[in-house]
């Protein structure tokens, strides 16, 4: 066996009340890439701020190299050799590549110098693994594949030799990720230790040589990849039998329930984010949206629901008119049975301060089953909420509780409740389960079916390819605003994939 | 001749009153480029003007006037630190009430130690930074227009005056051009980028708030020891205010922040200049029209423009890591 790079021997961190990491032994070889997979809030992400020396552990050893060490704060990390490419990047974005990779490791007062002396080593990084960047270009100009690569130079230029990451490919388009993976295995190589934390398990068969999964705050089991199953895995997180692929029947789709037509949408700066972009969603199926994050998606729905104006074109809903140039309002098409699961749910799907009962009535607030009088009705919509709960399987069951202190996966199922049961004609979902766990993921999906198997029009959104592919009874592509391409349900991932990425329609058919 | 002395009169007091708002507006600048949102710096003024002039009268020597001036105003900018930056409080909360100490305490103690009403003693030449004649502006003073020039305008102001001019291209040098200017235009873009290099966030927060105390220290000391012979309760009428419009307007960089305080200064002297002079085809204007310009000026130029003015992204925001 390689010789040990990072071990750690019973190491326990709590937050208050909350125990992240219990009693984790872990020990990863050198030259080797490993995997840590586990369902959020399973304490991944706690464990490697430890070893980057955000957090102390409250006890336990770390060895580096065999050597038991004491990491503090990220500088001893550096100086020991670890290297962290955090999910959201760490990047100053009006700066160039070069004063990030510099930032915090410049070798002189004065920055001409320490500039110049970078440019050479950076140089050589870039050669070396196959990194290009412009020294020069300004960060926020970069599309975040290559912004990704400047964290993992940042990280090398400081001699990392362990390079841990979080969560690498949830911004990236697939082609992207398969480029990283390339750069991965370079480094690996090249002798150094690679650390993946994720949640997408294909990535970790793909890549990894042994796996970890955590699971409340405890490594659970230890795998060589090669011997293990993408169900095995998953089950190990859970702690069940995980339905991967939810099964569903043919669609039999029947009259058109929303109809736009050659909708444009300009963000605030004035740049066309939707543009020109016609779909058609009929009762009883239900029609995907894939795209890599900031295509133009969010903005389609936002017009769509009347959240955000658009500049031309029109839309209908059962055949009559929604003002989308105009004053679309959302409660009024609430009323008219287009019911809207945003994106973003904390900031546009609840009000975390309110009480869940508050939150699962939010925008029926005025229907006469939760009023009395001109007065809400608190037992009424305390009722509703806890029938919501059982039938939902939203933990824990307290109607009473804030709704910041749900869990990602809980919240989301509030908000899919709540719209859900309005029993809407039509549904406009955005990322449905973004952030949310493999167990809660699996209900959400057949909650989604038992939708369009009921007659209901369904239009899905959302940047993870593999969801797209399992729900979606016709997918479009969309990538710089426009639709570039429709498919259906059999489409493979290679071919959603270069569609995402925008290489030509034609290519992509070949 | 006449019309290009008084040309060389208005520069000349456009000059006069912009040093302090420059002081001012490079003082906010450290602190704001860092992340830290300081509308205090009219009252870290005022308290450095009162410090100076009474350090100054007790001692009768400027320079430890000078000192006192500044070690008060850091001071103050270490409470701001202190609140703002250890305890993550509300910026302009904290802002607001270092003004209102400033404003109360320096009458309250001002009456206490000297009795004249919350002034401080007049101040002699000897404890107050008095005009610096430049080498050769004797001997240029009758050369047409470049020795006018040169005599008139550049020549006599006070030592405190030079040094805020050539704090501009040293402000922008340590900003652009050194380590310590890049992590702190860093910090207050991204303070977790920063962190994550292994830099701590608030010890170069706090510096840069010591940078905005020495500065504003700078300023009220010019303003009791050089434009006046001692303090005067609220002497320094709303500069600092000023100072952050001309910071704004300047889009956070030195250079154009100089240019904005000499605008600014120049409405003002403008104002001062025109006071009962009839104006042609206007006639007479009434002297507070003429006050009030340069703020109308103000507000118009800030609504339309300096166009979007983006402050540095991680700006009024206190850094808490992580979840």
């Amino acid at each position: 066996m390689a010789q040990a790079a990072i071990e750690l021997t019973g190491i326990n961190k709590s937050f208050g009340a909350v125990q992240a990491n219990r009693d984790i032994n872990l020990v990863i070889e050198r030259g080797t890439i490993r995997g840590i997979v586990g369902e959020n809030g399973a304490g991944k992400s706690t464990l490697m701020s430890i070893l980057y020396g955000f957090y102390q552990a409250d006890s336990g050893e770390i060895k580096v190299d065999g050597k038991p060490v004491s990491i503090k704060t990220p500088n001893d990390a550096i100086a020991l050799g670890i290297g962290m490419v955090h999910q959201h990047f760490m990047l100053v974005e009006n700066f160039t590549v070069i004063e990030n990779v510099i930032l915090g490791a410049e070798s002189e007062a004065l920055l001409n110098k320490s500039i110049a002396k970078a440019r050479s080593e950076l140089e050589r990084l870039e050669r070396e693994y196959g990194l290009e960047v412009d020294p020069d270009a300004i960060i926020e100009e970069l599309p975040v594949g290559l912004q990704q690569r400047v964290e993992i130079l940042k990280a090398l230029y400081r001699g990392a030799e362990i390079l841990i990451l979080d969560e690498p490919t949830g911004v990236l388009t697939p082609a992207e990720a398969d480029h990283l993976f390339r750069i991965l295995q370079q480094l690996k190589e090249q002798g150094k230790t690679i650390v993946l934390i994720t949640h997408k398990l294909r990535e970790i068969m793909a890549i990894t040589d042994t796996v970890s999964v955590m699971r409340q705050g405890t490594i659970v089991a230890t795998r060589e990849t090669a011997g293990t199953t993408v169900e095995e895995l998953a089950e190990l997180m859970v702690g069940r039998r995980v339905l991967l692929q939810v099964e569903k029947g043919e669609a039999s789709p029947a009259e058109v329930k929303l109809a736009v037509k050659g909708l444009t949408v300009k963000d605030s700066r004035g740049v066309t984010m939707v543009d020109d972009v016609s779909v058609d969603v009929a009762a009883g199926e239900i029609v995907g949206i894939a795209g890599v994050a900031g295509n133009g998606q969010s903005e389609l729905i936002e017009a769509i629901c009347g959240i955000r104006r658009a500049e031309s074109g029109s839309v209908l809903l059962d055949g009559k008119p929604i003002d989308v140039t105009g004053i679309a309002d959302p409660g009024e098409l609430r009323d008219r049975g287009l019911a809207h699961v945003p994106e973003d749910r904390h900031h546009v799907g609840l009000v975390l301060a309110f009480e869940e009962n508050e939150n699962s009535i939010l925008g029926y607030h005025d229907k006469p089953l939760y009023l009395k009088g001109p007065f809400l009705n608190i037992d009424a919509i305390r009722n509703d909420a806890r029938e919501k709960i059982e039938k939902f399987d939203i933990r824990p069951g307290d109607c009473r509780l804030r709704t910041a202190n749900f869990s990602g996966g809980n919240q989301q199922k509030i908000v899919l409740a709540r719209e859900m049961e309005q029993d809407p004609g039509v549904l406009v979902v955005g990322q449905p389960t973004r952030g949310v766990d493999v167990g809660a993921i699996e209900f959400i999906h057949k909650q989604l079916i038992a939708m369009r198997d009921r007659g209901k029009a369904v239009l899905l959104i959302s940047v993870e390819l593999d969801e797209i592919r399992s729900l979606s009874d016709r997918i479009l592509v969309m990538f710089d605003g426009r639709i570039v391409g429709e498919r259906g349900a059999e489409a493979t991932e290679g071919e959603l994939g270069l569609l995402m990425a925008g290489v030509e329609q034609q290519e992509a058919a070949e | 001749m006449e019309f290009v002395d008084t040309l060389i009169n208005i520069g000349n007091s456009t000059i006069r009153v912009s040093v302090p708002l420059l002081l001012a507006c490079l003082a906010g600048l450290y602190s704001e480029r860092s992340g830290v949102f300081d509308i205090g710096l009219e009252g870290k003024m005022l308290a450095g003007a009162f410090a100076g002039a009474a350090a100054a009268a007790v001692f009768q020597s400027a320079w430890i006037g000078l000192g006192i001036g500044m070690l008060i105003s850091v001071m103050l900018s270490l409470v701001h630190g202190f609140a703002s930056i250890t305890h993550r409080g509300n910026q302009i909360v904290s802002g607001v009430a270092i003004n209102f100490i400033a404003a109360g305490s320096t009458i309250i103690l001002g009456q206490a130690w000297f009795n004249q009403g919350g002034r401080t003693p007049s101040l002699p030449p000897e404890a107050r930074f008095g005009s610096i004649t430049l080498p050769g502006a004797d001997a240029l003073r009758d050369v047409p227009v470049i020795g006018q020039l040169y005599s008139g305008l550049l020549s006599g102001h006070s030592l405190l005056a030079y040094v805020a001019f050539l704090a501009v291209p040293f402000t922008w040098w340590v900003l652009f051009r050194t380590r310590f200017g890049l992590r702190l235009r860093a910090v207050g873009e991204n303070p977790a980028a920063v962190d994550t290099a292994g830099i701590s966030v608030a010890w170069l927060r706090y510096r840069a708030v010591i940078c905005t105390g020495i500065l504003t220290g700078i300023a009220g000391c010019y303003m009791a020891l050089s434009q006046n012979a001692g303090f005067v309760k609220d002497m320094t009428a709303g500069r600092g205010y000023i100072a952050l419009a001309a910071l704004i307007f300047a889009k956070w960089k030195p250079v154009p922040a100089m240019f904005a305080c000499l605008l600014f200064g120049f409405l003002d002297a403008l104002a001062i200049r025109l006071q009962g002079t009839p104006l042609p085809l206007v006639g007479k204007v009434p002297v507070q029209l003429m006050q009030a310009l340069p703020y109308i000026l103000t507000v118009i130029l800030l609504a339309g423009f300096i166009g979007k003015a983006i402050p540095p992204r991680a700006g009024g925001v206190p850094y808490v890591k992580e979840r």
